[in-house]
């Protein structure tokens, strides 16, 4: 009994109940017959939305105010220059990455610049950047479909013992990230500061170096899902960040992290991608209409938050 | 015998455990100027509220002009005649001159209300400031401090439904030059002459003797002396004002050696006043009335000397909060992490907090500064305002800081425990800690080493060794007559 009351006293609790329940549901209406591949296509897209996820939510524990909305552009930007960098030649398979996460570096310290030196808002900051950022990838790709080289194709979609690639990849920076926000000096001051940043500074915390840390760590972890989602579908394009603009802060609030900041959680990323996907999957196959699927997705989401807002403090 | 425009009998407001005011009378006649003054937590600001009718006093009663109206609060402070100019300004900064005055005055209504009210207010401005240059159609916000400080109070005299009867200054000339100073208290002189009445606070006694024909004298909450102007002098207001009973007696003077190094040197500037010298293992005392620069200064020694964008030396400087809500506690955070907060570097190993070490340092502060909770790691707001203090404490001082500001940070501290951080307090500064302390309560600047009075946001005087006493802090505090 104890065990279940610690377990709901968890912010993320809600949202892998929501998605263990829309599993079951998917899969009684199917009868079972595609249980194996519903759960690897949900894997390997839920491991998109927390790649983003995992970084909007550092964004976000800074407090109110804090969010990146450059993330699309970055994922386009960075999918689309990464490709044309590597030109389908394999032996560029990493020097493409470091072109990847060197235009997040580049996003991130240019975000932060413009709050920090022009003092505008993030959300109006990050939003301009996103313009500048996407017509930058509007200005290279130039209608271009250029395919990821073969081996990093087969990498992304591929597998290894049962589970995508890419869900190992998502997992691998989620263990990152927690070890970050949980144990980590820094996962403390980002906690400080989106409590109070006045109480923060005069803790002796170095408040612009570590908001302007996580603004870099959210754009390199966009700009790592841009460099994946590209070579998982074939070829960058000008809208493949678009979804992932609501998506990366939909997880962060479904997951049970607070909207107001200060207090977050990884497990919760997770739970809320999975369910993210599964709720469309499953209306899917229940075959209703645009509209209507769009209308029960908005409700199911509601619900969730709404099951999850009985907030607990951080112990 | 006329009726008082205002009649305070017996009032009492206590706060939680702390009794703002314990039983005072107060009557305030028409065409009588009452000087008000006390030093800090002396329970001027609560009676200014009781008679405004911001506050209902919790015993006794307020009664404006002889009656007992049905109407209770601001309402009926307003029906008597009582206008209030705020120490902190109080007029909205996006609204028009005009609209203020709307705000303030209900009778400003109908067609054409601007017109009226722009009239009547440049007509009241330029008779209390003759000269001025301030443009009445401007939204407040372009204002100068100064200008604002004129529009409230020339709005406050105004004549809309009835002349006003009482009006209540508190600080009214802390953003004004003495010039404006004294057409603003010749105007007051000349509203007294006409029958008005005033209750004048200011920290500056020359305006309090110059002005008023009666001076009240509050301290701890009620009223120690109430006579007229004639009966007092410069030199006798600051004795009333400080403790008549007892005389603090310095225990545990120390002297520290002028060959210790000096580790806070501020030189001294036309705009604050005389520098600030702080010696190795000192006890600097920051004194002076509350919100006069005192603050400011801990915030800008803490900024200097830590940076905002690379991790802190923890070695260097700590601070321990007195406004816990505003620059304290982390309210979503443990007790344990708000204490451990100021020195992770400390307890980590490979930048991961390591939380053996963590426990240790909450166990061994928990025992030393007596915070009273079965849990370090129960939120903090469980614990009691007191309780939450310590915790800041011990944040600053498990760090092996050298400076430790402290920015007024015993209010709501039970007496015990004050004795407690004083002693911690002498043990650290022995060992060679310097202490920065800004306090509104005479007992602890008697503890201090050294004390800077500050006074409009400038030092105004060095006290040191046996200089330190309650009389000689009250009179820097308090200028316009040397004591």
């Amino acid at each position: 009994m104890t065990i279940f009351n610690t377990a709901l006293s968890k912010p993320w609790i809600w949202s892998w109940l929501a998605a263990l329940a829309t599993f079951v549901l998917t899969v009684l209406f199917t009868g079972g017959a595609s249980t194996f591949s519903l759960g690897q296509a949900t894997l390997t897209f839920a491991a998109f939305s927390v790649i983003v996820g995992l970084g909007q939510m550092l964004v976000i524990t800074l407090g109110p105010g804090n969010v990146d909305l450059s993330v699309p552009a970055t994922i386009t930007l960075s999918g689309t220059l990464a490709l044309k960098f590597m030109n389908t030649d394999a032996s560029l398979i990493l020097p493409g990455l470091l072109v990847a996460i060197g235009i997040g570096l580049g996003v991130g310290i240019a975000n932060y610049g413009l709050i920090k030196l022009l003092r505008i808002p993030p959300i109006i900051a990050t939003l301009s950047m996103s313009f500048l950022v996407q017509s930058l990838a509007i200005w290279s790709n130039r209608g271009l479909r250029i395919k990821p080289p073969d081996e990093l194709s087969a990498f992304t979609t591929g597998m290894t013992l049962g589970i995508p690639n890419i869900a190992v990849v998502g997992l691998t920076l989620s263990v990152a990230i927690w070890w970050l926000l949980d144990r980590s000096i820094y996962g403390r001051w980002i906690s400080a500061i989106g409590q109070s940043p006045f109480a923060a500074r005069m803790a002796g915390i170095p408040v612009d170096g570590t908001r302007f840390l996580t603004y870099v760590i959210c754009a390199v972890l966009a700009a790592l899902c841009g460099y994946l989602l590209a070579c998982f579908s074939g070829g960058a394009a000008l809208n493949m960040g678009a979804e992932y603009l609501l998506m990366s802060i939909a997880v962060v609030v479904i997951g049970g992290s607070a909207v107001a900041g200060g207090n977050s959680n990884v497990p919760g990323i997770w739970g809320a991608s999975l369910f993210m996907f599964l709720v469309v999957s499953m209306l899917n196959t229940y075959g209703f209409g645009a509209g209507i699927r769009l209308m029960l997705t908005g409700l199911i989401i509601i619900a969730v938050i709404i099951a999850a807002s009985r907030r607990v403090s951080a112990r | 015998m006329t009726t008082p425009v205002v009649a305070v009998r017996g009032a009492s407001v206590t706060f939680g455990a702390v009794r703002a005011l314990s039983g005072v009378d107060l009557e305030i006649s028409a065409g009588e100027a009452v000087g008000l003054v006390g030093h800090n937590g002396a329970g001027k600001s609560t009676i200014v509220n009781v008679i405004n009718g911001g506050l209902t006093p919790h015993e006794g009663s307020v009664s404006y002009g002889g009656m007992a109206s049905g109407m209770t609060g601001v309402s009926a402070a307003r029906a008597g005649g009582v206008r209030c100019v705020f120490q902190e300004l109080s007029l909205c900064s996006n609204l028009s001159i005009v609209e203020n005055a709307r705000l303030m005055h209900a009778g400003l209504t109908g067609f054409g209300w601007r017109k009226r009210a722009l009239a009547l207010i440049e007509t009241k401005l330029s008779e209390v400031f003759p000269g001025n240059r301030v443009d009445c159609s401007a939204t407040v916000g372009t204002l100068s401090i100064a200008e604002r400080q004129m529009v409230e109070i020339a709005l406050n005299f105004l004549d809309v439904s009835g002349p006003p009867k009482l009006v209540i200054l508190d600080e009214p000339t802390s953003s004004l030059d003495s010039a404006l100073a004294e057409q603003m208290l010749a105007h007051v002189r000349k509203f007294v002459s006409g029958g008005g009445s005033v209750l004048l606070i200011s920290h500056i006694l020359g305006e309090i003797l110059s002005t008023s024909t009666r001076i009240v004298v509050m301290k701890d909450g009620g009223v120690v002396a109430a006579r007229p102007v004639s009966e007092f002098t410069g030199k006798s207001l600051v004795e009333a004002m400080g403790s008549v009973v007892r005389e603090k007696t310095r225990t545990g003077v120390r002297t520290v050696l002028d060959t210790s190094p000096t580790v806070i040197d501020i030189p001294a500037t036309p705009r604050t006043g005389l520098g600030l010298k702080a010696r190795k293992g000192e006890v600097i005392g920051l004194a002076g009335l509350g919100g006069h620069g005192q603050t400011a200064m801990l915030l800008a020694l803490f900024r200097e000397r830590s940076s905002n964008w690379l991790p802190h030396r923890p070695d260097e400087i700590a601070f321990v909060a007195g406004d816990r809500a505003l620059n304290g506690t982390f309210p979503l955070w443990s007790i344990l992490r708000n204490l451990s907060v100021g020195n992770l570097g400390a307890l980590s190993k490979r930048f991961s907090v390591h939380a053996a070490n963590e426990d240790a340092v909450g166990a061994e502060w928990k025992q030393k500064t007596a915070i009273r909770t079965p849990d370090m790691h129960l939120p903090i707001l469980s614990l009691s305002g007191g309780n939450q203090q310590k915790v800041l404490f011990a944040r600053a001082l498990s760090t092996p800081a050298r400076i430790v500001l402290m920015d007024d940070p015993m209010r709501g501290v039970d007496i015990g425990t004050k004795q407690d951080v004083y002693s911690i307090i002498r043990a650290e500064a022995e060992a060679g800690r310097t202490f920065i302390w800004y306090s509104t309560e005479m007992d602890e600047i008697c503890l201090c080493d050294r004390v800077y009075v500050f006074r409009d946001g400038a030092i105004v005087a060095e006290l040191s060794g046996d200089e330190v006493s309650e009389h000689n802090v009250l009179a820097a505090s308090f200028s316009g007559e040397a004591a």
